[in-house]
Parts: C-alpha cells; sequence; structure tokens
C-alpha cells in the first residue's frame, strides 16, 4: 500500500501525542521500580480507577477533567501512599514475590470491583474542545491531544525538577540508590517509599485526566496501557526517568505507524513482541545501566 | 517410597466414589471445574511453587492445549483423543521454548512474570485474528457424545476423566518430590546461585520444570475444550486462567501436592459465593479471589496446607 508522506507525517504526529501520556504512565512505574525494586502490577488497575474518578467528577459534579486533574492528583497521591503504607508493605514484608502477588492481588481486586460496580460498558464524556483541531503544516491534530502533550511532557518535568532538587526528591534518589545508607542517615525509609508510590499513583491521575476528553472508559482499559507502560520501562531500562520518556514517545510511534500499516490488532502485537525482545536481548533495558 | 503414594491414592479412591453418593448435577459441575483449575494449579505449582520461577501467563499453555485439541479435531478431522495427547504435548513443547529463551536469558522473579504475561498475551492477539482458530468467532466442536469424540454422556464420566488427569499429575508430582530432580528444582528456588554452585545443572532443571508444567496445565486446557465445546481468544488465552492457575496454588499451598486441589475447591466456592452476592453482575467472584490473594500472602504465605501443618504439633518437612 503506498504511502502519502502527509499520512506518514500525521501518524508519526499523533503517535508522539499518544506516547507522551505512555510516558507519564510509565514514568510512574519506572519511579516505583526505581526506588522500591517492585513492579507494580497494580498500576493498570489504579489508571482505570483514575479514569473513572475523572469520568464521574466531570459527568456528576461537572468538573471538567483539566480542572478536575487539581483534585485527583492529590487524592490519588494519598490513595498511592495509604496503599504502601497500609497494604503493601505490611502484607509482603518487603519479600520480592510477596510483593509481586500483593500487587497482582490489588490489581485483580479494582479490576473487577469496578467491573462488578459498573459493567463492561465503554464510556465517554463530551468535551468542550472535543472537535477542535489545531493546524499544524499540513497535519489536522486534535487539540484536546496537543494540550495533552504538553501537559503531559510539563508533568515529566516538574517530576524531574522535585527529584533534582527538593529535599525529599533527594531522599528518594538517596534510598533509591543506596537504601541502607540512606536509612542510616536519617531517612524514613517506609515513607520516602510511601510517598514515590504515591507519587507514581499521582502520575496516573494526571494521565486519566489528560486522555480522558480524547478516549473512553471501561472497567479493563488500563490493561491495554500497563503491558504498554511495562514495555516502555524496559525498553527505556527500569528505573530512568529519561527512559521513560524517550520510550514512551518511541512506543507511540511504533504503534501509530505499526496500526496504520497493518491493522490495530496486529499493531498491539508489534508492541508485545519489542518487549519480549528487550527483555530477552537487553533486559536493562537500552539507557538503564543494570537491571 | 510406596508410603508417600498412599496418601494421594486414598483421597483420589474417596473422590472417586463421590458420584456414585452425590447425583446432583450443579455438585458435579461444581467439582469438575474445580478438579479442572486444580490440573492448570497443579501445572503452575511444579514451576512456581518447586521451582520458584513465578508465571504470570500460565493461559498460554492452558490456552494452547485448547486449542490444539480444538483444530485438530474441527479443521484436521483428528481423532479427538490424538488431538487431546497433541495439545498437551504441544503444552510441553511450548514450555521448553520459552523456557529456552527465557531462562537461557537470564530472566527470573519478575521479569520472568512479565515476560510470561506478554507471552500470553501476544497468543491471545494471534488467537483472536487467526483463521485456523477461528479469530473473533471462535471456534465450535461440533457436539457429538461418545468414547470416540471424547465427549461424555453423564456429567461423572466427564468428572472421572478429569479426576484421572490430575490424579496422574498429583502423583507425578509425588514422584518427582522424593528424586534428585525434585530436590535439586527446590535448591533452584531455595537459592539459584548456591544450587549452581554445588554443581546442579540449573538451566536444565527449570526446562525440565516448564516443560512438564506447560504439559500439564496444557492437558487442563484440552479437557476445557472438550467439556465446553467452545472456545474464543479470551476464554482461552484470558488473564483469568493464568490468575486462577497461580491462587489455586498459593490459596492451598505452594510448593505442595495437596495445595492446587484444596486452593481449587476453596477457590471455587468463593466464586460461587460471588455468584451468589453479585447476581448475574461479573467481577465479585474476582474481587473475592484477589482479596484471598493479599490475605494468604500476609497471613498464611504457606496457605491452607501450611496453616494446617502449623496446628499439628509433629514437624514435617517442607516441600
Amino acid at each position: 500500500m503506498p504511502l502519502s508522506p502527509d499520512i506518514l507525517i500525521q501518524a508519526v504526529a499523533n503517535g508522539l501525542l499518544t506516547g507522551a501520556i505512555y510516558a507519564l504512565i510509565a514514568l510512574g512505574l519506572t519511579l516505583i521500580y526505581g526506588v522500591l525494586h517492585i513492579i507494580n502490577f497494580a498500576h493498570g488497575a489504579l489508571l482505570t480507577a483514575a479514569l473513572f474518578a475523572a469520568f464521574f467528577a466531570d459527568r456528576t459534579l461537572g468538573i471538567d477533567p483539566w480542572a478536575s486533574v487539581f483534585l485527583l492528583a492529590p487524592a490519588f497521591f494519598a490513595l498511592g501512599y495509604l496503599l504502601q503504607r497500609l497494604v503493601i508493605w505490611p502484607a509482603s514484608r518487603g519479600e520480592d514475590r510477596a510483593i509481586l502477588l500483593v500487587t497482582l492481588g490489588l490489581a485483580v481486586i479494582v479490576e473487577n470491583g469496578l467491573l462488578f460496580q459498573f459493567r463492561s460498558d465503554t464510556r465517554t464524556i463530551d468535551h468542550p474542545f472535543g472537535f477542535d483541531v489545531v493546524e499544524l503544516g499540513t497535519m489536522l491534530l486534535a487539540t484536546t491531544r496537543v494540550v495533552a502533550f504538553c501537559a503531559a511532557l510539563a508533568v515529566a518535568a516538574g517530576l524531574g525538577l522535585f527529584l533534582a532538587l527538593t529535599d525529599t526528591g533527594r531522599a528518594i534518589r538517596a534510598v533509591a540508590k543506596e537504601r541502607l545508607g540512606a536509612e542510616l542517615s536519617g531517612v524514613d525509609v517506609p515513607h520516602i517509599y510511601a510517598v514515590t508510590f504515591g507519587l507514581g499513583t499521582a502520575c496516573l491521575a494526571v494521565a486519566a485526566c489528560l486522555l480522558l476528553p480524547s478516549f473512553y472508559v471501561t472497567p479493563q482499559v488500563g490493561n491495554a496501557f500497563v503491558l504498554v507502560a511495562f514495555t516502555i520501562v524496559v525498553l527505556g531500562g527500569m528505573g530512568s526517568v529519561p527512559g521513560a520518556l524517550a520510550g514512551g514517545l518511541f512506543i507511540g510511534v511504533v504503534e501509530s505507524l505499526s496500526g496504520l500499516m497493518y491493522g490495530e490488532t496486529l499493531g498491539q502485537l508489534g508492541i508485545f513482541l519489542i518487549f519480549i525482545l528487550v527483555l530477552l536481548v537487553r533486559p536493562q533495558g537500552l539507557f538503564g545501566a543494570k537491571a | 517410597m510406596t508410603s508417600r503414594f498412599t496418601p494421594v491414592l486414598v483421597v483420589l479412591a474417596a473422590l472417586a466414589l463421590l458420584p456414585l453418593f452425590v447425583t446432583s448435577n450443579v455438585a458435579l459441575n461444581f467439582l469438575k471445574v474445580a478438579l479442572m483449575l486444580a490440573l492448570a494449579g497443579t501445572g503452575w505449582n511444579l514451576l512456581g511453587g518447586y521451582g520458584g520461577q513465578f508465571s504470570f501467563g500460565h493461559a498460554v499453555f492452558f490456552g494452547t492445549g485448547a486449542y490444539a485439541a480444538a483444530v485438530l479435531q474441527v479443521r484436521f478431522g483428528i481423532n479427538a483423543w490424538a488431538a487431546f495427547a497433541a495439545g498437551t504435548a504441544l503444552g510441553g513443547a511450548l514450555g521448553l521454548a520459552i523456557g529456552w529463551l527465557t531462562f537461557r536469558a537470564g530472566l527470573r522473579g519478575s521479569y520472568f512474570a512479565l515476560v510470561t504475561l506478554a507471552f500470553a498475551e501476544v497468543a491471545r492477539i494471534i488467537a483472536s485474528v487467526w483463521p485456523l482458530t477461528g479469530a473473533g468467532s471462535g471456534i465450535l466442536i461440533p457436539l457429538k457424545v461418545g468414547f470416540a469424540t471424547l465427549q461424555f454422556a453423564s456429567r461423572a464420566e466427564g468428572y472421572w476423566f478429569v479426576l484421572a488427569l490430575l490424579g496422574l499429575a498429583m502423583l507425578l508430582v509425588r514422584a518427582i518430590e522424593g528424586r534428585r530432580f525434585g530436590a535439586q528444582l527446590v535448591a533452584v528456588r531455595e537459592n539459584e546461585d548456591a544450587a549452581k554452585a554445588l554443581g546442579v545443572d540449573v538451566l536444565a532443571v527449570k526446562l525440565r520444570a516448564i516443560t512438564l508444567s506447560g504439559a500439564i496445565t496444557a492437558s487442563a486446557g484440552a479437557f476445557y475444550a472438550q467439556t465446553f465445546l467452545y472456545l474464543d481468544a479470551g476464554i482461552a488465552y484470558g488473564p483469568w486462567i493464568s490468575v486462577e492457575a497461580l491462587l489455586t496454588a498459593i490459596v492451598g499451598g505452594i510448593g505442595t501436592v495437596w495445595g492446587p486441589l484444596i486452593g481449587a475447591l476453596v477457590l471455587q466456592a468463593l466464586s460461587e459465593l460471588g455468584k451468589h452476592l453479585g447476581g448475574d453482575a461479573p467481577g465479585l467472584g474476582l474481587v473475592l479471589f484477589g482479596a484471598v490473594l493479599i490475605l494468604v500472602v500476609r497471613f498464611a504465605p504457606h496457605g491452607i496446607v501450611g496453616l494446617a501443618r502449623s496446628l499439628r504439633p509433629r514437624r514435617l518437612a517442607r516441600g
């Protein structure tokens, strides 16, 4: 099938727009991995929960997702903090296999609880800018997605600055590098663990509010994102923030282009194959130093 | 040595006698599905429980066994028994292939869990678009009750068949426990580096475990196909079976012969409770599963078997 350059450029641009959201979701995952050294299997389910929260904020309370993000991000930070403090840590005693199972259990509970409550109906909202487009050269880009792209990059940059400049950020990086040393220097490790988990979860709330205007909600929607996010995190190197950003944008483009050429279902297949290949050949990721 | 098998044989014999006393179709269906899950869980348990390699994607074996049995019969007209055996063998071969790829690359712990999850998803997507597997509309095995077609006239016969499969799997696991291979497998779980230092061929041990594990879980999938006669990608390769396979072993007692059987009975009861409480809305049963998983990890890391053992005064070797 011959593809005109315009269509290709458009697909790449759309891929980048989606990729920024992927990057934000992957950022939460990689942050949690980098500090706590756990793979959070509940990440997708928590994203679904955030999408439902944003949906009902819009539908029931009439708060636009672009406004409710300022409520939901702190709320999900608190949720993540408490989950780590009250459920994951006490239940797993810090044991690797136990953590895997506990986060899997959380994912099953959240996803099926939502399924039980809301059935598998697909829900969307009518956003005031839902049909607006931005013209950029020959490209037409949905306004909501351009806003999401910019906001996602801004949040990622903000998170990077927070980690680099604040005391809490330094403590997080210290725990990630050398837990025992940080503990001996007076860092409250369980607190930092919970803060990190909260930050990762807050990233999901932001991603959900940015996604909602141009996307839909179902109780299973998080699964599609979480496997993509795992791919990105593995590709970018577990625990690497720049890796998550670059990986997110790259996967967004790959998905968009392969979707254009092979259809959506097979496009997804391409992502999983990349995922397996990277894990087999270079599990430390393209940017990571050591797994 | 023979005495180690006695308790297993006694329980199997008792279970075999059940249909003579229980005639309710509801109860037999309950038991049949529970035993099928126990069989899938026994496969998971061999790799995850004894070998310490946690798979989050055992659906890849279950689905392959199920689809192989169905496709070989429907598309190629192969005898149901041969198709059943082929499905089981294919599950083992797939286990070997996945193990060869992943274990040679040194993947363990969370990485192994992740990659198995991805294999199951890849299989699910392929099955949902490939015409051979019926793509989106799934595949239907024509109803033709009889011994030759491996379709049972009564529920009791289906129950006995799956009980026989589970019995074989449990006796196999029991036999492995007492052999060198079993000890090496546990050594790999407890400390892979130490096992290697003592001269255990870690890769070979893991490959044997995942091959047997894949075959056992695939036989559960083939049984599913013969019982329900319909498959689609979401059933055969869906995350539900990956979760249930590991849950039965963990809830019942990870790394024990009895774990999957006990866990499957408990979980199946929970699932019925969920249906009872939640009506026709799906999801409640799985919410209960998730809660039980967290509670077991928190309060009973060795499952129900572990709880029972801790109540008895004498100390038993684990494993």
